[in-house]
């Protein structure tokens, strides 16, 4: 089959509130391959975990995609019923959390949290399912995983609980996983260790990955490309040496200066001024313009347009390509 | 696990210390029992002679230790009124509250819980409203207006089951039971119903509370997010999730049932406990009082300590280790 | 504060069971003026009268809407009489419970230690052990009337207060400013006072609410079984557990309208009850 695994054109979700309409997802257009690593980059707030969840369906109410296009290999997830979409959620494109103390259910055993998984999409035997379980813990590095099924949570340490919530997400060896912050939660030396093991487990089943975080450190380690987001828009995206060598977006660059690794020692580090925009009340241009350096009147009267795909930058002023 | 249990077992002893202190210095330190128990046209002498019969000449303290002592044996004393064993006395009309309290609290468990579920998973639905407006009826209506309503309802006007009494029972060791024919599972319906809606009311309210909070929870999400059917994230996951608050208050309120049972069985003439207490409060029949009161403390108790002890079979964290309490 | 309305005016149950509060209380209040009879001047009785079902024309001309008791009492006259005295009772016992479990609640916050574990071990033992049991021991022991009531039903509420009142110290507490507060010399009294009594309000105003209904609906209960007030001041529940006996034989408004009475201001208060909590629950809000 040709084309893109994944094709988001234009996708918006917004959350109604009391308060008025949250345009947390506005216009976000990406494609992904088979295989293909992504990171999705922002600040918290900036609308990536929203974009995450918008994909397979789970947005918390009361958000709910307005408007644009998911397509997973042909088939459309916009408009989807219910029930077809579920058909899909853990068996073709899966999901791994944050927190993996507050995703697992504390008072089950990870055998049947893992066999209610496996048994949601096929008819097989408690027994076949357990064997799938304690194969695909295996698989993710946890020793003894046929005794360890009858353990909870809780007798885990913070990075075996999420190499369970990877296994979970494994189990049907889906063609897509979408990581929102997975080692967020984690101790830092784990955190290199799951990021090596993400890396290859997707590497060596063609598995895509959607790698949602904030931190530009860890996508750049992982991904093939990079997507950063800010205020519910994609505002630079392409290969990830390209972006992290000559970012195009001064808010790309204002990341990367805030990067502790990037510094020179005893150089201080360079905040993006300001905080993040409420997204109830945008500026009528471009987001990003009371806080960026190279805003002119255009930025604060007119939103950057799209600039044709490749290198993207949204941006009135883009910065030169080095 | 075993140091766990022996420390809620001594901290259930004292407990019980404390209550029957609290029961007898209460019931016996205020008011004059004597006047109730012999004629105001008695002699002095006759008086004095009662007085000293009944022990109510000694010091209080006195009066307090041998009660205590005649406890420890299982002798809770006379019924001033009827001259009676008051632990037979009890004993006699307890089964009649077991079995109405038990109906009752299952009668909510098993309607309110699923209701409850419901209405916290669709919290917006009509239906959900509906159940919401029974429960806050259940909570604020007192239960001796229901009773009244059930009466006059099924009894007098549809003349369905019958308004008041036991009916009849079947022996089993030793003790009559009504669930065990059609007939005496008539005379129990509207009374269980009755002292049961209540417990409808707190279980529908907790259940929904717990399954909205649960419903937002990333474990939710996380097994939506691997296709559960909702379904199954309801009966495996969220029924799982709510179970521990919901044991909780099941036990507490099978105590608290055995209370409200007073009013229940006044209305309905159910011959239990209840009825019992209200008539030894009407003539000041002292040892009945504290015996009752007694009783149901150590029942209360009991059921805390095997709460308890079910909250660490629940969850599965509590296991190892010991629980503050 | 218009803010707050605005919130509550979206639940339209909720403002009707407030109307129907503000009714029934100016009814009550205003009953020696609006009720047609005085149900307690024995001159006005008839017992010609008594029984008489809704509508009935009395012998003194007076067309009585909901019938007439067992006494030949106009039954509207005396269920206004009736709220009066059960309102007075919820009330006052509501007040003085929520006075002493505040009190409590905050010192045992405040003071830590032994003053806390002491008070709060009694309250959660309180807690756990049913309300009626102990006004119903109480009313036997101290007799029958209304200060005896109250303290009957005080007794067997201000825990809730306490509870409420130390959980929302405790958290109050734990916050920084409040720290700060206590770091700087002022005296202890003023810390109570301007942080951490105004932070317990809305969860006491709430449990207040459902308190005083609870105390109408428990004050009714032991009236009810005969061990409330003395009947020459009946309130609500002795009005239905009079008609009780009358029910059997198909007349059944002498206890249907005390109760529907009882029910409707119950129901009220406690809906405004609910609409409050959720208004007040900062993890509902949208």
């Amino acid at each position: 089959m040709s084309g893109p695994l994944l094709s988001v054109r234009d996708l918006r979700t917004h959350f109604l509130t009391r308060a008025g309409v949250v345009k947390a997802v506005e216009g976000v257009s990406f494609a992904l391959d088979r295989g293909e690593i992504l990171g999705l980059v922002g600040e918290s707030g900036s609308g990536k975990s929203v974009t995450g969840f918008s994909l397979i369906g789970l947005v918390d109410p009361p958000g709910h995609i307005v408007g644009g296009s998911i397509r997973f290999d042909g088939q459309e997830l916009v408009g989807l019923p219910v029930q077809e979409l579920r058909r899909l959620r853990g068996r073709r494109i899966a999901m791994v959390f944050q927190d993996p103390a507050a995703t697992l259910n504390p008072v089950l055993t990870i055998g049947t949290q893992m066999t209610l998984a496996v048994r949601a999409h096929d008819g097989v035997s408690e027994r076949a399912a357990r064997d799938l379980a304690a194969r695909t813990l295996t698989r993710v590095g946890i020793p003894e995983a046929a005794a360890r099924l009858d353990a909870y949570p809780h007798e885990f340490s913070g990075g075996m609980r999420q190499r369970v919530a990877i296994a979970t997400a494994l189990l049907h060896g889906p063609d897509l996983i979408i990581a929102d912050e997975p080692t967020t939660a984690l101790d830092v030396s784990i955190q290199a260790q799951i990021l090596a093991e993400m890396r290859a487990l997707a590497k060596e089943s063609g598995t895509a990955l959607i790698w949602i975080s904030h931190d530009l450190a860890t996508v750049s380690s992982l991904a093939d490309r990079v997507l950063v987001m800010y205020a519910g828009r994609i505002v630079e995206s392409g290969p990830v040496g390209a972006v992290l060598r000559a970012p195009l977006h001064p808010y790309t660059r204002g990341l990367l200066d805030s990067l502790p690794a990037m510094a020179a020692p005893g150089q201080r580090l360079n905040q993006i001024p300001g905080s993040t925009p409420s997204l109830l009340s945008l500026p009528p241009g471009c987001p990003f313009a009371p806080r960026c350096p190279r805003a002119t009147e255009i930025c604060r009267t007119d939103p950057p347009r799209v600039e044709p795909p490749g290198r993207l930058a949204l941006c009135h002023h883009p910065l030169e390509a080095a | 696990m075993l140091g766990y249990v022996i420390q809620r077992l001594l901290q259930a002893a004292l407990v019980m210390l404390a209550m029957s202190a609290l029961v007898f210095v209460g019931v016996y330190a205020i008011g004059n029992p004597i006047d109730v128990l012999i004629s105001p046209d008695a002699t002095q002498d006759i008086r004095a002679a009662a007085i000293r019969y009944y022990g109510l000449d000694l010091p209080l303290w006195q009066q307090y230790l041998a009660f205590l002592g005649r406890l420890l044996q299982g002798d809770l004393g006379r019924s001033f009124v009827l001259n009676m064993p008051v632990l037979d006395l009890v004993m006699s009309r307890l089964p009649a509250t077991l079995e109405l309290a038990l109906a009752s609290v299952l009668i909510g468990a098993f309607i309110g819980i699923p209701l409850g579920i419901y209405a916290g998973y669709r919290p917006n639905s009509p239906l959900s409203r509906g159940i919401m407006a029974v429960s806050v009826l259940g909570f604020s209506v007192p239960t001796f207006w229901v009773g009244l309503i059930l009466i006059l309802t099924f009894a007098v006007n549809l003349g369905w089951l019958p308004a008041g009494n036991r009916g009849p029972t079947v022996e089993v060791l030793g003790v009559g039971w009504s669930f065990l024919t059609w007939e005496g599972l008539q005379y129990l319906a509207l009374p269980a119903l009755n002292l049961s809606l209540f417990k409808l009311a707190m279980m529908i309210r907790l259940a929904r509370a717990g399954t909205r909070e649960v419903m937002l929870s990333d474990t939710v999400k996380f097994a939506r997010a691997a296709g559960l059917s909702e379904l199954t994230i309801l009966r495996r996951h969220v029924l799982r999730l709510i179970s521990i608050p919901l044991v909780t208050v099941f036990g507490l309120e099978f105590g608290s049932t055995l209370a409200f049972a007073v009013v229940t069985e006044t209305i309905f003439s159910w011959p239990g406990v209840g009825k019992l207490i209200i008539d030894s409060i009407t003539s000041l029949d002292r040892p009945v009082m504290v015996g009752y009161l007694v009783l149901v403390a150590f029942l209360f108790v009991t059921i805390n300590l095997i709460v308890d002890l079910s909250y660490a079979l629940l969850d599965p964290r509590l296991r190892r280790g010991g629980r503050t309490a | 504060m218009t803010a707050f309305w605005n919130e509550y005016r979206e639940n339209w149950v909720a403002v009707i069971a407030l109307a129907v509060v503000v009714v029934v209380v100016s009814a009550a209040l205003l009953a020696p003026w609006i009720a047609p009879q005085d149900p307690y001047d024995l001159a006005n009785l008839d017992l010609m009268d008594a029984r008489r079902p809704p509508g009935f024309v009395g012998s003194n001309g007076y067309v009585h809407w909901l019938g007439t008791d067992a006494q030949g009492r106009d039954l509207f006259s005396a269920i206004l009489y009736g709220l009066r005295i059960s309102l007075q009772m919820g009330v006052a016992a509501g007040a003085v419970a929520l006075a002493i479990g505040t009190t409590l609640g905050i010192l045992a916050a405040q003071a830590g230690g032994k003053i806390e574990q002491a008070i709060m071990r009694v309250v959660d033992l309180q807690l756990s052990f049913p309300a009626i049991l102990l006004a119903l021991v109480l009313v036997a022991v101290l007799g029958q009337g209304k200060v005896p009531l109250v303290i009957a039903l005080v007794t067997a509420q201000y825990a809730y207060f306490a509870r409420t009142a130390y959980g929302a110290a405790t958290a109050e507490r734990q916050k920084d400013y409040v720290e700060a507060a206590r770091a700087t010399p002022l005296p202890g009294r003023r810390v109570v006072f301007r942080h951490i009594l105004p932070n317990c309000l809305p969860p006491l105003i709430v449990v207040g609410t459902v308190q005083v209904a609870n105390a109408i609906a428990l004050e009714a209960t032991l009236s009810f079984l005969g061990l409330g007030l003395p009947p020459t001041e009946p309130s609500l529940g002795m009005l239905i557990a009079n008609g009780f006996q009358y029910m059997m034989s198909g007349r059944t408004w002498i206890s249907v309208y005390p109760g529907i009475a009882l029910i409707i201001l119950i129901v009220a208060i406690n809906v405004v009850g609910d609409q409050l909590r959720d208004q007040f629950n900062p993890r509902l809000r949208r």
